[in-house]
């Protein structure tokens, strides 16, 4: 068995080497958002009475139970300063996990440099052991330091050290859970994306859980999200839920490595089939579209599922128009007037914020195909750089105006059958595709880096999580207008909504407009760059 | 464009071709100059600069001073229109994971403007190509393949190959080498980058060698070999004192009777009278091989 795990210690080395930024900065920006938010609420919520009205609007909003989960305890300012963090937070954290384990285990396989590694004194089992440590090691140190600023914000020692305990057992988990993926898929994108669908089912059941007075309620507790609300921070600190997710780690670990021990090194389970000997692709379109296809696919039924669930519930609020906190909270959210609309707006906003994520990995297929070296033989043959650049660009583009346009779709079918009016439909869809520019410059910008600085095309990523922290935390931490504006997401039309300010649809098409031709004529003027 | 290229009629006339990247000067006023009909071998050791030769030929990295003509254009401006004429084989294959070796074959044939699909199939057949396998499941050899097959298979005039028989198995190379031969039959120009020296000497009408960024050596192989030193050993009766000072004579190495040496081709007749007035026993001569040709130039790249 010691020869399995010869040379794990140096993969670890070797990961903690790679990652030496990426790491320990995306653990800052977890444990920054902690504290800050903590020590915002604090500073939000002087008194009891104001904290019990905020926790008791948040637990009867349906939606935004859906979104963020309810509030155990309402009189507790622990429980309510991580409103965000238990389930959405977690989730999103749950990604970065997932990216980790694939990055240093399967991604590595199909470059080749495993094999490289392989050849060296090294087990079988090390380079997924060393993955696994690498990431558990993570988990645990994001979790830790979370607690501790949570503490040093000034909440309650117990419920810090529970909540960082539960986000480092969630982070193990699906650590678990992509380390299963890694046997299972073809490669390592498809190995990320099983991670990222089964983080996205989590998310969804414990919505669907949550939601429920007297229904499923138990959905919430097949979901490791649903675990980590569960283990109920600062609001009865039940540290023996801890052992779900801990207990499903347990048993992924050894599938995950029985299922390593029947495949060979760089294929899936599943062989791979034969597929045509001739071709009909012939245009950069073509191969652009045929690489791309698989991604819009996915992000298409997912779009329209967390969109008609969305719509379906945003009618629940108009029950509550008579609160005045509610009021007060949902022109938080960004609303402006009417409350059921000010709620399809903020999910219309997020819909258009999550979707641009989408439009990011499609952009950013231009500089994968030119690392890997295959942009360079499509170049060699009779392809002008800009037809090339054009087709990927095409399809990130039309790719996020698709999915905003059946997430509209979705969201108002989904409103229009709650409250039966097919007319909120039409009016949906239209507040919907407002949402396309912010989106586009979003792909533009990243589009616009990577023709300046090829190599720096990833910090495309960096400044779509910052967009999203101020979009998020902006509010709540106090940040000056100006500094709430230089997110795109921000200058979106508020729709649907009476008094939307149309004008900014105009200057995020012109800047995205702008840094698609300086990033074209960027490119055309650069060398390819390996 | 800096002094017009003194060779119009070359396929290939590369006059003091600049290139940097970053700080570092990987190509040093580099000249080349490949005539229509010709198969030119291009050797260097790892890192002199071939690659990005043939990259800056096909307008896939911009050159930073020299002048280059390329079947009559400027690779840089003119990319598309100079690509429709010839074909590349990069070192090192990349194909898509999920796409099939037929399917890569007809996308890049298509996207030079088609392919002959008799060629096509008598070229898979020839490098025992399995065209129905997705890209990631190639070995090294494979994908070469595939990129072998999508270039020769379309009807141009000049195929560029960078080392392009890496990775093939010896029956694979000698099926290169005969379709290289047929090639050059037919008229077309190739530029090939290449470490197999019997691969260059059955191939190559002339030879270019590179070394740190720039052409040291150039001609045909006979002109080369003539630049090179025949390795002579005698069997003498007495030793001539003053052996070592001959004109073109180097490396001497004397044990008792028996000497060695190396010589010019411009030092024989020198050696050979002086050796003559020492009596030979027993004389053997060995032929300057294009092995020792290269490896005295590459050895020059120590310091």
């Amino acid at each position: 068995m010691s020869g399995e795990l010869a040379g794990t210690a140096g993969l670890v080395r070797l990961a903690l080497r790679r990652d030496r930024v990426l790491i320990p900065a995306w653990v800052a920006l977890f444990v920054a958002m902690s504290g800050f938010s903590a020590s915002a609420t604090v500073g939000l919520y002087p008194d009891q009475a104001s904290r019990i009205e905020a926790a008791n609007t948040i637990n009867s909003t349906a939606s935004v139970v859906a979104l963020y989960g309810p509030i155990y305890d309402p009189s507790s300012l622990g429980a309510l300063s991580i409103t965000k963090m238990t389930a959405m937070y977690a989730a999103f954290m749950s990604i970065l996990m997932v990216m980790l384990v694939v990055r240093h285990s399967r991604a590595e396989e199909e470059t080749g440099r495993l094999e490289l590694v392989g050849a060296g004194v090294v087990g079988r089992a090390a380079p997924l052991v060393a993955a696994l440590l690498v990431v558990g090691g993570a988990s645990c140190v994001l979790g830790l330091l979370s607690g501790v600023a949570l503490m040093a914000a000034g909440l309650p020692v117990a419920g810090s050290l529970i909540f960082g305990a539960g986000w480092a057992a969630t982070g193990l988990c699906f650590a678990a859970v992509a380390a299963v993926a890694a046997q299972l898929a073809g490669g390592g994108r498809a190995a990320n994306g099983i991670g990222f669908t089964v983080i996205a089912l989590a998310y969804l059941a414990r919505a669907i859980g949550d939601l429920a007075e007297a229904g499923p309620g138990w959905l919430s507790w097949l979901s490791p999200i649903g675990w980590n609300q569960q283990v109920r921070a600062y609001a009865g600190d039940r540290w023996s839920v801890l052992l779900l997710p801990l207990a499903a780690t347990a048993v992924l670990v050894p599938v995950a490595f029985a299922l390593r021990g029947r495949r060979d090194l760089g294929s899936g389970l599943m062989p791979d089939r034969p597929g045509p000997g001739a071709g009909r692709l012939g245009s950069p379109l073509g191969l652009a579209w045929r690489l791309q296809r698989p991604l819009l696919i996915a992000w298409t039924s997912g779009s329209v599922v967390l969109a008609f669930m969305m719509g379906s519930i945003a009618h629940n609020v108009a029950g509550l128009l008579d609160s005045p906190a509610v009021a007060k909270f949902v022109r938080q959210l960004g609303g402006a007037q009417g409350l059921t609309d000010a709620f399809l707006a903020a999910e219309l906003g997020l819909m258009g914020t999550i979707i641009a994520a989408y439009g990011i990995s499609a952009i950013t297929r231009l500089r994968t195909e030119e690392s890997a070296g295959r942009a360079e033989a499509v170049l060699a043959a009779a392809t002008p750089r800009l037809r090339w650049v054009a087709s990927h660009a095409l399809i990130a583009l039309a790719g996020v105006a698709w999915l905003l346009l059946v997430a509209g779709l979705a969201t108002g079918l989904g409103h229009g059958l709650a409250v039966g009016d097919p007319g909120q439909v039409l009016r949906i869809t239209v507040a919907a595709l407002a949402r396309i520019p912010a989106a586009w410059l979003m792909v533009a910008l990243v589009f616009a880096v990577w023709g300046l600085w090829p190599r720096a095309t990833a910090f495309g990523w960096g400044a779509y999580a910052v967009f999203i922290v101020i979009g998020e935390f902006g509010q709540l931490w106090g940040l000056p207008r100006w500094a709430m504006d230089t997110s795109p997401f921000a200058r979106s039309p508020v729709l649907p909504g009476p008094e939307a300010d149309l004008s900014g649809l105009v200057w995020l098409t012109a800047i995205a407009a702008g840094l698609l031709a300086c990033g074209s004529a960027a490119f055309r003027r650069r060398d390819l760059a390996g | 464009m800096d002094a017009p290229p003194d060779n119009p009629a070359a396929v290939i006339d590369v006059v003091g071709l600049v290139k940097h990247f970053g700080r570092t000067r990987v190509l040093n006023e580099l000249s080349l100059s490949v005539a229509a009909g010709e198969v030119h071998g291009f050797l260097g050791p790892n890192g002199a600069g071939k690659t990005t030769t043939l990259r800056i030929l096909l307008g896939l990295l911009r050159s930073d001073g020299g002048s280059i003509r390329l079947l009559g254009g400027d690779p840089w401006r003119d990319a598309v229109d100079l690509h429709r004429r010839l074909a590349y084989v990069p070192g090192d294959v990349a194909l898509w994971p999920t796409l099939t070796g037929g399917e890569v074959i007809d996308l890049l044939g298509r996207l030079r403007g088609g392919l002959d699909p008799h060629r096509r199939a008598a070229l898979i057949e020839r490098f025992e190509l399995d065209p129905t396998m997705k890209g990631r499941a190639y070995s090294k050899g494979n994908r070469q393949k595939v990129a072998l097959v999508a270039a020769l298979a379309s009807d141009v005039e000049l195929l560029l190959l960078d080392e392009p028989t890496s990775g093939l198995d010896p029956l694979m190379e000698a099926q290169f080498r005969e379709y290289i031969k047929e090639v050059r039959g037919d008229g077309r120009t190739v530029l090939l980058s290449s470490h197999i020296l019997a691969e260059v000497e059955a191939l190559c009408d002339r030879v270019s060698i590179i070394r740190d960024g720039a052409v040291v050596e150039s001609g045909t192989l006979t002109q080369l070999r003539h630049l090179s030193r025949t390795t002579i050993s005698a069997d003498l009766t007495t030793v001539p004192a003053g052996l070592a000072d001959l004109p073109g004579v180097h490396d001497l190495v004397t044990e008792g009777q028996r000497i060695t040496a190396s010589v010019e081709t411009g030092g024989m007749a020198g050696l050979m009278a002086a050796l003559g007035a020492g009596g030979v026993t027993a004389l053997t001569s060995a032929p300057p091989t294009l092995e020792e040709l290269f490896l005295r130039h590459y050895q020059k790249t120590r310091p």
